[in-house]
């Protein structure tokens, strides 16, 4: 057997392929549903209802699917200049931190504080990856260990904040910070649910992500620093300028993931507020194929396996880890699907 | 100040040293094998969890300790095949494959645990492997309770060290995997071939990572829960680096992280006032400056995360 580049990939393919990669996902997921003696299909449906059902179950996912887009976006900018940013995770915890920090004592009518905090936030994601980004540069310190020991770092900082300076006298023992002022609290998107407009704000997000990609002179230099490192120093692009550029754009996006979660859900920052949502954000931009666009989908699916999980399992007895199953096996086999459209099995 | 400085001379400290290393141990030295092949394995933290559920499972089940270490190596080798059909003949990114495995190989371990096992209040437990008493050694002083009173995967442990580093220092076998992760073209020119060759190396190596997990619940605790492997496998990746690639030094490193860890837990006990985070974070923080130091002078297999097609330069 013997693999060939495809010099034009067929359109057809690329939509194919991703469902493809879905559907199998989905096939063996469901042998391990049918192991707890539960009928794969009554589970999807089951699945599907308890995240799309119903209004209240409809605005839980889109507010589930807001960090996600924005840590998928972060994923995907990074992973196409083979920067391999795999601390989305810290960076969104730091952003949530930051935010609610600064929430707490400012004093803005809510129109001016809320985007201070949001830059606030998105700043502080930004330079958390850069320190990676310049050892890797600087050193060649190989980046996917450090983005990943910051997380546990990160983490553990948050908890020594919550547990002094941040800590919520009025949180009963709880540990949470003390909450962001009520002022620049995100308004709701539809009212008497959890859904906010920051999901407004994530899609605007991936808009502009779309927009600095495909069209800038930084869009291009990023796809060639990706492509062939080598080759893209020789045609004159600055590898450490470009690097940098993603480092900031990337962690900024993971940042304000942050921000954007203690504005319109929490309040204050706890070291429970994500399951795992930087991780979550590698597997979006995976099935995105790393576009802007893609991950908004991805992002969405992908809320609605975990919100619907959970209600499945409630219903079915079935582990709700099967969420995280699907999730990961989406990855696996988007991954060999991605071989696919790039490439032809000659024998 | 004094109470810091005197807990270094308790033998407890450094005994559990030695116990808090042997997963970092079994792990290192997997990642490093895969790694001498040509492959990165990311996939560590998820096989670790792998091994430690199935081969807490295995004993659980009825069988005896030894047989759960067994299938622990199994599962981890199965984890450790599906990433190298992923990365080897396929060719794809070791870095996504890897995540992917981790994710995955976390989740199937935590739905199968709750799909098999009834859980009440409290974990279910089994009974570990006890610390076994070498006899007339272990009554040395000061060594003999450090030493020689561990448990059998721990001294399985300090044993894989010196096999692997005379397999892939003074073997036809290492000197083929060594070569494997330099230069795969010249391995094919030799007649051999290096897709079998990294892909036994990678099974080979996360059995090895796996084991490492399974010392964790047959071992230092009694039960599985999620989340139990707490980034040792990050930590093992790190300790590659380290190590420049080589057994001994990885072994050094195992023993360096480990006894930061044993240290700044009874730290905790003596010096108060300083959140206990900060303890906590000490390991992360040394590792990251240990990688800034190394990383320059660290040889890195040539080949590493290369995809070999035959044929394409």
């Amino acid at each position: 057997m013997r693999l060939e580049r495809r010099a034009q990939v067929p359109l057809r393919l690329v939509v194919v392929a991703p469902l493809a990669a879905v559907a199998v996902a989905l096939l063996l997921a469901g042998g391990l549903i049918a192991a707890a003696g539960v009928s794969p299909l009554t589970a999807y449906v089951e699945m599907v209802v308890g995240a799309l059902g119903s209004r209240l179950s409809i605005t839980e996912m889109l507010t589930r699917a807001t960090p996600l887009i924005l840590t998928g976006l972060a994923a995907a900018v990074a992973f196409r200049a083979r920067l391999w940013n795999i601390g989305a995770e810290g960076q969104f915890f730091v952003g949530a931190l930051v935010t609610a920090w600064i929430g707490h004592s400012l004093s803005l009518p809510g129109p001016l504080g809320i985007p201070v905090l949001m830059v606030a936030g998105m700043a502080s994601g930004a330079l958390l990856l850069a320190g990676p980004a310049y050892l890797r540069l600087r050193f060649s310190v190989d980046e996917v260990v450090t983005t990943l020991l910051l997380n546990f770092i990160v983490i553990l900082f948050v908890g020594m904040m919550i547990e002094g300076p941040l800590r919520d006298p009025l949180a009963f023992g709880w540990p949470s910070s003390v909450p962001v002022d009520g002022a620049f609290r995100l308004p709701d998107l539809v009212p008497r649910t959890r859904l906010h407009i920051g999901f407004l704000f994530a899609l605007a997000a991936a808009a502009v992500v779309w927009v600095i990609l495909a069209r800038t002179v930084f869009g291009a230099e990023t796809r060639a620093a990706g492509l062939n490192a080598r080759a893209a120093t020789f045609a004159g692009i600055s590898l450490p300028r470009t690097l940098m550029g993603v480092a900031m754009l990337s962690g900024a996006l993971a940042g304000l993931a942050g921000s954007v979660e203690v504005l319109g859900v929490t309040a204050g920052v706890t070291t429970t507020m994500s399951p795992g949502f930087g991780y979550a954000g590698i597997v979006v931009a995976m099935l995105a194929a790393l576009h802007p666009a893609g991950v908004v989908a991805a992002a969405l699916f992908v809320a609605t396996v975990f919100v619907g999980a959970d209600a499945m399992s409630r219903a079915t007895g079935v582990p709700s880890f099967i969420a995280d199953v699907i999730v990961a096996l989406c990855l696996l086999t988007m991954l060999v699907a991605l071989m696919f459209t790039t490439y032809r099995v000659r024998r | 100040m004094i109470d810091a400085l005197e807990l270094l001379l308790n033998t407890s400290l450094w005994a559990a040293v030695l116990r808090i290393a042997t997963p970092l141990i079994f792990g290192v030295l997997g990642a490093l094998l895969c790694e001498r092949s040509g492959v990165l394995n990311l996939g560590i933290e998820g096989i670790m969890t792998m091994g430690a559920m199935t081969g807490w499972l295995t004993v659980y089940m009825g069988a005896d300790l030894w047989a759960g270490l067994l299938v622990a190596a199994i599962s981890g080798g199965l984890m450790g095949l599906l990433h190298a059909m992923l990365t080897v003949p396929l060719g794809l990114s070791q870095h996504v494959s890897g995540l992917g495995i981790t994710l995955f190989a976390s989740a199937l371990s935590y739905y199968l645990y709750r799909l098999i096992v009834v859980v009440g209040d409290l974990p279910p437990t089994i009974e570990p492997f006890g610390p076994l008493s070498i006899p007339i050694l272990s009554e040395l002083p000061v060594l003999g309770p450090i030493l020689f009173s561990q448990t059998l995967p721990t001294y399985l442990a300090l044993l894989s060290v010196a096999v692997m580093a005379y397999m892939l220092a003074r073997t036809p076998l290492g000197l083929a995997i060594r070569m494997t992760g330099e230069n795969p073209h010249a391995v094919e020119a030799q007649g051999l071939n290096p897709i079998r060759i990294r892909i036994g190396a990678v099974v080979a190596g996360s059995a090895l990572m796996a084991v490492g997990g399974a010392f964790l619940t047959t071992a230092a605790f009694n039960s599985f829960f999620p989340e139990m492997v707490q980034g040792r496998g990050w930590i093992c990746i790190a300790l590659v680096v380290f190590a420049s690639w080589r057994p001994g030094k990885a072994l050094l490193g195992a023993l360096l992280f480990a006894f930061f860890d044993a240290y700044q837990l009874r730290l905790q006990t003596v010096v108060e006032g300083v959140p206990y985070q900060l303890f906590l974070m000490a390991p992360y923080v040394l590792s990251i400056g240990a990688l800034i130091l190394v990383a320059r002078r660290a040889r890195v297999p040539d080949a590493l995360m290369a995809p070999y097609r035959r044929g394409e330069r």
